[in-house]
This record gives C-alpha cells, sequence and structure tokens, in this order.
C-alpha cells in the first residue's frame, strides 16, 4: 500500500482515478477523532450499519459478525445515528500511551 | 464554392459552430451572446445541424453540462458573457483541469457594478488564469475563422484546453460585415471529427471506466497545474502551425499578433479586439499627415501570451502604449502588466505607457487614439512618461484625475 499510485511513467494529465479500489492507499482512518465501538450484546447482526457505511469499513466476517475496520473509518457517525437497537456508540479518541 | 455574405459577429460564430458539428450546445443565453445560441438552436430544429441543444438554468448549469459533454466525448461548444462568464467562473478551472476542448465564445461585456450591457474586457480577464486559452479577434471574419481554429486546437493531444474566441460585445457581435463562408467539406478536411483518447485524458466509457473530478493530495496538485501550464507553452506553437495550415487551406492568416507598420516604428499602440482596425486607420493618418513613424499592435492570442512575437515586434520602437479596456484595480490593467513582464528581461526595451479606455462601452474614436499616439511620440522623444495610467476620455469635470 506504500506504493505510490502515479510515477514517472503513468503520470497522467488528469487526476482522474482509473485503477478500481485506488483509495485503499490512503488509510483515511488517522482523520477520525470519534471511534464507533459495538456492543456486541446488543447487536442484531441486521448490517443496516454495513449498508449505510459511506466508506465501507463496516462488514460481516464470515461467522455473520460485525467488524469494524479502523484503517478506513473516519468517524463519521452515520452507524450510530442508523442502529436500530443503539448498539454503536461514538467515543472521543485518546492518545495512546 | 465559398459563399460571401453579411452577417453580424454572432452569426459569424453560430455558422462555424455549426459548420465544425459540434455535438452539443448548452447555453443560458446572456446579452449581446444571447443570437449566438438563437442561431444554433434555430439551426437544430430545423434540421440543419445534428446536435442536442441543453437549455441550462443559468450558466454554472451550462458549463456543467458542457463537461459532462465533453467527457464523454462530444464536441461541445456555448457562449456567454459579463455575469454569466462570473458565474461560471468555478466550473471554468474544472474544465480545464479536466483537459475538455470545450470552445466557448465571449461577447465581451462589462461587468456589475455599475450595471451595463456595454463592451470592455473586465469578464473575460476574470477568467484569464483559469486555463482556458483565450483568443481575441477584431472582425466578423476572424471570428468565423477563429471557432473552426479553435476546435483544432483545443482537441490537439499536445493541448487539451479550453478556449474562449473572445469578440467586443455589441461593436462586433451586432455588427454586420461580409464574411466568407467556406463549403462543409473544405472545413471537414481542415476539422475532422474529434476523436478523444481514453487513455489521455477525461472520457467516460464504460469499457475503460474512471472516476473523474475527485480529490488530489498535495504531493500530486503542483505536477498537475505544471501540465496544464506545460500545455498552455506547447499550444503557442501549436496555434502558430494551426493557422498556418488554415492558411494554405483557406487564404487567411492571422498569426498570435498582428504586426501593422512596426518594423520602422518609434512609437507602437498594443491593443486587443476592436480598437486596433481603428488604431491601424489613425497610424496611417498620422504617418502621412505627421511624419510619425507609428504602428499597431495586435494581440490575438493573449493565452498563451505572445512573448517572442511582442518582443520581436516592440523592442525594436522607442515607446509603446498598451491601451486596455480592462482594470486592474490598485494597479493599472491587466494587459500593461502582461506586456511589460514579456519585455522586463529584454536587454533593450522600450519605454511603456498605460492607457486605460472604452470602460463600459465608452466609445475608443480617432480622436482618443491619436492623442494616444502623441503622448507616445512625446515619450519616444524624451524617454519619459508623464503619468503611471492615463484615462482615455475620462470626464476630468466630474472625478478630476
Amino acid at each position: 500500500m506504500s506504493k505510490p499510485y502515479w510515477t514517472k511513467e503513468n503520470f497522467p494529465i488528469t487526476p482522474n482515478i482509473r485503477n478500481p479500489a485506488g483509495s485503499l492507499a490512503f488509510k483515511c482512518g488517522q482523520w477520525r477523532s470519534v471511534r464507533p465501538v459495538l456492543d456486541e450484546k446488543k447487536c442484531t447482526k441486521c448490517g443496516i450499519c454495513v449498508l449505510h457505511c459511506p466508506d465501507d469499513a463496516i462488514a460481516k466476517n464470515e461467522k455473520g459478525e460485525i467488524e469494524i475496520n479502523y484503517d478506513y473509518c473516519k468517524g463519521c457517525g452515520i452507524c450510530e445515528n442508523e442502529c436500530p437497537v443503539k448498539a454503536l456508540k461514538m467515543i472521543i479518541e485518546v492518545a495512546e500511551k | 464554392m465559398n459563399t460571401r455574405k453579411l452577417m453580424s459577429g454572432n452569426r459569424a460564430i453560430a455558422e462555424a459552430v455549426k459548420l465544425s458539428e459540434v455535438n452539443v450546445v448548452s447555453a443560458y443565453p446572456i446579452t449581446p451572446a444571447t443570437s449566438i445560441v438563437e442561431y444554433l438552436s434555430e439551426f437544430i430544429a430545423r434540421g440543419e445541424l445534428a446536435a442536442e441543444f441543453v437549455q441550462a438554468e443559468s450558466e454554472f448549469g451550462a458549463m456543467s453540462a458542457c463537461i459532462g459533454a465533453s467527457s464523454v466525448g462530444a464536441r461541445v461548444f456555448t457562449a456567454t458573457c459579463s455575469q454569466g462568464l462570473a458565474l461560471m467562473h468555478e466550473l471554468n478551472y474544472v474544465a480545464a483541469g479536466l483537459r475538455l476542448p470545450i470552445v466557448m465564445a465571449v461577447t465581451n461585456r462589462q461587468l456589475s457594478q455599475p450595471l451595463g450591457m456595454w463592451c470592455d474586457h473586465s469578464d473575460a480577464m476574470g477568467e484569464r488564469d483559469s486555463g482556458w486559452m483565450q483568443i481575441y479577434v477584431e472582425s466578423c471574419q476572424e471570428a468565423f475563422d477563429t471557432v473552426i481554429q479553435a476546435f483544432k486546437l483545443a482537441e490537439t493531444k499536445e493541448v487539451l484546453l479550453p478556449i474562449m474566441v473572445c469578440l467586443d460585445g455589441f461593436i462586433l457581435s451586432h455588427t454586420s460585415e461580409p464574411v466568407e463562408i467556406p463549403e462543409q467539406k473544405e472545413i471537414r478536411d481542415f476539422l475532422p471529427a474529434y476523436k478523444p483518447d481514453a487513455d489521455y485524458h477525461t472520457l467516460l466509457d464504460v469499457k475503460k471506466p474512471l472516476a473523474a473530478g475527485g480529490g488530489c493530495p498535495p504531493a500530486f496538485t503542483m505536477e498537475f497545474d505544471y501540465k496544464k501550464y506545460d500545455a498552455q507553452e506547447k499550444g503557442r506553437e501549436m496555434l502558430r502551425k494551426i493557422d498556418e495550415e488554415f492558411g494554405d487551406a483557406f487564404g487567411r492568416r492571422y498569426g498570435l499578433v498582428e504586426a501593422y507598420k512596426c518594423d520602422d516604428a518609434d512609437a507602437i499602440l498594443v491593443a486587443m479586439g476592436t480598437i486596433v482596425g481603428t488604431a491601424k486607420d489613425v497610424a496611417d493618418k498620422l504617418r502621412s499627415e505627421k511624419g510619425w513613424r507609428v504602428g499597431v499592435l495586435k494581440l490575438r492570442s493573449y493565452r498563451p501570451f505572445p512573448k517572442e512575437e511582442v518582443l520581436k515586434a516592440a523592442c525594436g520602437s522607442k515607446a509603446v502604449a498598451v491601451v486596455s479596456r480592462a482594470i486592474s484595480y490598485g494597479l493599472g490593467a491587466p494587459v500593461f502588466s502582461d506586456v511589460a513582464t514579456a519585455m522586463y528581461n529584454a536587454p533593450e526595451k522600450p519605454v511603456l505607457l498605460n492607457f486605460i479606455a472604452g470602460m463600459g462601452g465608452r466609445d475608443v474614436d480617432k480622436k482618443g487614439l491619436a492623442a494616444v499616439f502623441e503622448k507616445t511620440i512625446k515619450a519616444a522623444e524624451t524617454g519619459k512618461i508623464e503619468n503611471e495610467v492615463e484615462w482615455v476620455g475620462l470626464n476630468k469635470n466630474l472625478v478630476g484625475g
């Protein structure tokens, strides 16, 4: 993922994105000031948060459990707002010690 | 057989757009550009031009539609001016940045306030640094010819930038002159159908998907700016080449500048648009009646700026007057600044005089231009200027100065 998107060989004249999944190179999780935390006891695994996440940062794993990818979650809070059983809660990020 | 017809500047533009066989016209008509798109909508309604006409809800919408249409590979035209051009401002940068070869006619008109619909170059000056090329024309025939040249230049791979064809509002847009119209086949030979390159710039193609208009991090933005800058630099040479090809095909050449009697001139007047024609007449009269060696330098291509041509034509003279139909508040005039920039590092350079004229439709007449030449000849003799900025035809009884 650290490989630059454009090089001297392929540098275009317009900033258009020609390859799919180009945004994988930009770990926008570092923009986040609040993070969603899932209460697994409340979660009904309905998947509404998966559908609403604008960054595709929430997914169901093979067991059908909800997983949040903090590399890409920007902390927008849409999942907390949409969750019908209030299983998601935004908490303030604190510096690691 | 070529036909020769009497027509207005706006009609000449519309005829050229028709013969360029554009695919899409989108506009929100504004005086004095209105009749250009009225003619085009008539051509389309009568089946003379197989194009889509998109009546937009504003100029912002019109340029958005042009960007969308050009992004799918259409040859696209629009026309506007003044407040309409100002409302497009944000999108003009997008069109240039996506490297879309849109051609737009700008019937130069003042910007409010004061509100008025008359000619000056304030509107196009606001778009000077947007990445669009700007060509200023002097006659209805040149308006016609320049539209044809503009599509060819904009679509050239080395260039791929949108172009404004600027004509003085009313003075040219609504004045009729004889215009020679070539046959469709001749135009098609010179300007073949637009073939966008999906691998090269913005082309929305389901077989080669891409996302356009997105964000770009600081690590790359300056590089895209450089590419645009470089395209204008290359565009200067490409316009010279295309103008030569046009001359070979149709017998009319314009150059990036026209140097009229500049070779032996002590004093040269630099201007854009219709002022040039009047200035040539005045120069002839002053040469024959007073024996003054005066010349006129017409700037046709304003972006890219014809640095070499300006140096070649003007640096042999003793004094150069730049007559601008635009103001840069707090400094002087943008055209003056550009001429001065081009000359600054030249080993020998003339004295430069800065004249502001013809704002908001104020007539620039022979008497006014004769006074400009007189001051310039005086500066050529003394090597000095009287005032940093001179306002031609200003009513000093009202405002002093």
